[in-house]
């Protein structure tokens, strides 16, 4: 007996799939019409079902992949991106790792020849400035640094380019340098490439050919091929010119002066006219090297030599950043770690608090107001809560601007309102209420503006609730209060908690009202992410915050199911 | 001195440069007879700006190229994110951009806008001089193109009993509580209020931003301002000042001078504006980076009119907003519709002149951020 209660299949007596068991033990698995088992074709044919299902959705599937959900995603990477740095001034991200913060001292000259050739790059191609402003969010006054910098890095090592061109014209051409250096197989590809850009002119976009060197170079003049290729890259790319018919940068004249410095032995790479040609370079650069990149910087500005600009491009080197989360919560990442920011700069916190509490007073204020309008709704006449209805349904079909800028005019100093309470003589002339710019304006205009998004699940929840528990209740010896309390209410509870879920939400990331009526004490979090996206266009930062209050968001939500149970929220019957 | 200067000038024009000379004359854009796109996106800011714009050079320039079509787009205040967003989509649908100075060189520091040779694209003056010195300092980047000059000064209302037939005279008004109660406005961000409260706390023009540069600086400009910061009313867009002065809300506000220009003069309200220590600011052109070759040259076209020395005078029959070109100056007639001489009403004018102070865009592109972070949490406490 209790063994049967067990396990169905130690039944001994008939059970409804009797049949099947038989006709399996008898005859192997059960067949369907087409010879295949039973058990397969039903499978297939569920699968062929969800396929079909999964087909339907499909369509809006993709669409909110595509428009929404990728989309949010790609805004949300960028709090922690910071590929600009290392992509744009990638020998400086590498030669300022191993510089001592601490020692208070401007890093090597290493460093400083590292960001030239950074620099020089980044200008030919016009991103120089794109870093600064990156950098600018970090430190202040690097923007600008960064511009200036732009504007007169290309001259680094121009004594050696003079000093090149005095001992031998030759080296005004670019086609000595890529006779030079270049395989013959390069030289008359590039030589191709050239007439191709002639001959098309301005719309000219094929991409640049990269520099081929002859055999050994690149291992014993490493500066120099570097540079020359990213030389060529860059006219290449940004003008359709080739290293054939342009003078390089002095960078380049500087770094063969360099490689050469550094390894002797690479002079015999060249050989005849060209060896001569070098060897008479070299006779006439005699002496004049090491070359004083950081003096260069100073000459720039002198700000290139504060410490202070290294340690923040040390901090903020690599593709990853923590800075932008810090920064929305109102930390900052130094070399000695995390630390607050001053005081007299903290203003996320301040809003995100405010903005949570605000809007729930919002919610709050829209329960007080709504739930009585929505009583009556549900209770009235089919015809009286039409006409009501549509009363609750106009405001929220007119523009936002409109409907705030009437509480602007309702409720300024010299408006409606308080010309009211003054002709009342409740308030003096001198002392009238400060009623909008301020927290009260905010709280007042959005509960208006909020307000549908309560009554109407509200409505429809309540509209559920047969009228005849009341009438039971009361029979039963309740007063109307414990009727309502103990029987009425605790039905509308889902309404509340969804209108409430709806309003605050809402609430939570509204940026218009609070910017127009709110003041300056009035203002959400979703203000300032609205400046960082369209004034400041720090973007990571704006990111950053956007993804703080989405997670706030959904923690209070996980609340909320864990107190009331999402269950307990309808929308409606 | 001056006679041999300008004859110096004709003579190097008519050796150096005798066609370029021909082709200035003869009013031809560079890219006259090359294939051009026939419509054009152009960004501007609305409202009385845009009808400016409008009636100046894109109807008669319309008219000209009758199967040319314009759109308008409005949303200038918005044009930094936008066009970023646009490169990021990598569909940029906008052709010419009017924006401010300070935007002008994000956008040009971003790569966004196009670095343009002024000489090349734009009309020289008609007396020959070269666009780049009809312009001169007004070309404050590489991819500007200024269009109009003007000024965020104050207007204050000339009704107030509480100050006695006193009128304010002077930038420090704003913070004279005694003579000049009533609530102010000021606009909600660090840019001129910085500057303004340094200004009246005694710091000499030209060390404003040495001085706004440390914390110190920064600390006492923020002190100065606290001095009236419950009597503040901080507005975000330029239409609010006026309105809060047409309604009695405030006795004296900033804001930019063409808007008071018609709240005074074509609505007749009781304000006056107050010429000291207004800054002076740019608006202009950008060109959107990689425009394709067609519609780039269309740009290039109407530009080159668009931006012509009379088209440049016309404008200011619309709004009281200084030609950007010196040579315009002198050809600013009567407004258009109510007949006043215009050339007192700009700020360019040099009675109006006569203290200006000049924002200096570079040194806010690097502490704008910061400085608006401290403000903002100023404003918080």
């Amino acid at each position: 007996m209790t063994d049967a209660t067990a396990s169905p299949d130690k039944v001994t007596g008939p059970t409804p799939d009797n049949a099947i068991r038989d006709a399996e033990r008898e005859s192997g698995p059960m067949l369907a019409a087409d010879g295949t088992p039973l058990k397969k074709s039903l499978a297939r044919a569920q699968r062929r079902q969800k396929m079909r299902a999964l087909g339907l959705v499909a369509p809006l599937l993709i669409f909110i992949l595509i428009t929404f959900i990728i989309p949010i995603g790609q805004m949300l990477f960028r709090s922690v991106e910071n590929q600009i740095v290392p992509d744009t001034l990638p020998r400086t991200v590498e030669a300022v790792e191993s510089w001592d913060a601490s020692s208070g001292e401007p890093p090597s000259q290493e460093v400083y020849s590292a960001m030239a050739r950074d620099l020089v790059v980044a200008e030919g191609l016009k991103i120089h400035t794109r870093v600064g402003s990156r950098l600018n969010y970090e430190a202040a006054g690097l923007s600008s640094l960064f511009r200036q910098a732009g504007r007169d890095v290309d001259e680094t090592g121009e004594p050696f380019l003079d000093a090149f061109e005095e001992s031998n014209e030759a080296w005004e051409e670019g086609s000595t340098w890529v006779s030079l250096l270049t395989t013959e197989e390069y030289q008359s590809e590039i030589a191709e490439w050239q007439a191709r850009s002639d001959e098309v002119g301005r719309s000219f976009d094929e991409p640049a050919v990269d520099v081929a060197y002859r055999e050994g170079f690149e291992e014993a003049l490493p500066r120099t091929t570097d540079m020359f290729s990213d030389f060529a890259y860059v006219i290449g790319s940004e003008d359709g010119e080739s290293p054939l018919e342009e003078e390089p940068w002095p960078l380049v004249y500087l770094s063969l002066y360099e490689d050469l410095e550094a390894n002797p032995e690479a002079i015999e790479l060249f050989e005849g006219e060209q060896r001569a040609l070098v060897e008479e370079a070299m006779a006439a650069t005699e002496g004049m090297g090491p070359y004083d990149y950081r003096a260069f910087f100073e000459e720039i500005d002198e700000e290139w030599l504060e410490p202070d600009i290294w340690e923040t491009l040390q901090v903020f080197s690599g593709p990853y950043t923590s800075g932008y989360f810090l920064s929305a919560a109102d930390r900052e990442l130094t070399p000695d770690g995390v630390e607050r920011v001053p005081e007299n700069e903290r203003i996320y916190g301040t809003l995100f608090l405010r903005t949570m509490y605000m809007s729930l007073a919002i919610t709050f204020s829209c329960i007080l107001l709504g739930y009585p309008v929505a009583w009556l709704l549900a209770n009235l006449p089919l015809r009286t809560a039409n006409v009501l209805m549509i009363l609750v349904l106009l405001p929220f079909w007119t523009s936002l601007l409109v409907r705030t800028s009437a509480w602007k005019v309702l409720l300024q100093n010299q408006g409606v309102i308080n010309d009211l309470l003054v002709w009342l003589n409740i308030v003096g002339d001198g002392n009238r209420l400060a009623l909008i710019n301020n927290q009260t304006g905010t709280i007042v205009a959005m509960t208006h503006i909020l307000l549908p998004f309560m009554i109407l699940p509200l409505y429809s929840v309540m509209k559920t609730i047969p009228p005849s528990y009341l009438r039971a209740a009361k029979s039963l010896g309740a007063t109307n209060w414990t009727a309502f309390w103990r029987v009425y209410f605790p039905q509308s509870v889902p309404g509340i908690g969804a209108g409430s879920i709806l309003v605050f939400i809402l609430a939570i990331g509204y940026y218009i009202t609070p910017e127009i009526v709110g003041g300056e004490d009035g203002v959400f979090i979703s203000n300032r992410i609205a400046y960082h996206i369209s004034t400041s266009l720090n973007w990571g930062l704006a990111a950053a915050l956007g993804s703080i209050l989405l997670a706030l968001v959904l923690a209070l939500y996980w609340l909320y199911d864990r107190i009331v149970g999402i269950d307990n929220v309808k929308l409606g019957g | 001195m001056k006679l041999t200067k300008i004859l110096m000038a004709t003579s190097a024009l008519t050796l150096s440069a005798g066609t370029a000379f021909a082709e200035a004359h003869s009013g031809e854009s560079p890219v006259a007879g090359e294939p051009m796109a026939d419509s054009m996106t152009l960004v501007s800011w609305g409202g009385a700006y845009q009808n400016s714009q409008q009636q100046a050079y894109v109807e008669p320039y319309l008219e000209m190229n009758p199967d040319v079509s314009v759109t308008w787009d409005e949303r200038s205040a918005e044009a930094v994110a936008n066009l970023r967003a646009m490169f990021e989509a990598g569909n940029v649908t906008w052709d010419l951009v009017d924006v401010v100075a300070a935007d002008a060189i994000r956008l040009c520091d971003e790569g966004l806008a196009m670095e343009v040779d002024h000489d090349e694209i734009l009309a020289p003056a008609p007396d020959g001089t070269d666009a780049s010195d009809d312009f001169g300092d007004l070309i404050v980047s590489d991819c500007f193109i200024p269009q109009i000059a003007y000024s965020t000064t104050f207007g204050y209302r000339t009704d107030v009993e509480e100050w006695g037939g006193e009128t304010p005279s002077d930038i420090c008004a704003i913070f004279d509580l005694e003579t000049f109660p009533g609530q102010r406005a000021l606009e909600r961000r660090p840019i001129n209020n910085m500057e303004w409260a340094l200004l009246c706390d005694g710091v000499p023009k030209d060390e404003i931003y040495d001085v706004l540069e440390t914390e110190e600086g920064q600390q006492r400009a923020f002190d100065k301002l606290d001095t009236i910061k419950d009597q503040v009313t901080w507005w975000n867009a330029g239409a609010d000042t006026p309105q809060l002065l047409a309604d009695g809300e405030v006795v004296m506000g900033s804001t930019y001078n063409g808007r008071l220009f018609s709240l005074i003069v074509e609505q007749d309200q009781p304000v006056e504006m107050l010429w000291d220590a207004q800054v002076y600011d740019l608006d202009g052109w950008i060109i959107p980076a990689d425009l394709p070759e067609e519609r780039l040259n269309r740009v290039l076209d109407f530009l080159w009119f668009a931006t012509d020395t009379q088209r440049l005078a016309d404008q200011a029959a619309y709004i009281s907003y200084g030609p950007a070109r010196e040579s315009s100056a002198p050809l600013v007639g009567e407004h258009a519709e109510l007949g006043i001489d215009m050339a007192p009403h700009m700020p360019t004018n040099p009675d109006n002149a006569s203290n200006t102070f000049v924002y200096n865009y570079e040194w806010w592109a690097d502490y704008r951020d910061d400085l608006d972070a401290q403000f903002q949490a100023w404003l918080a406490q």
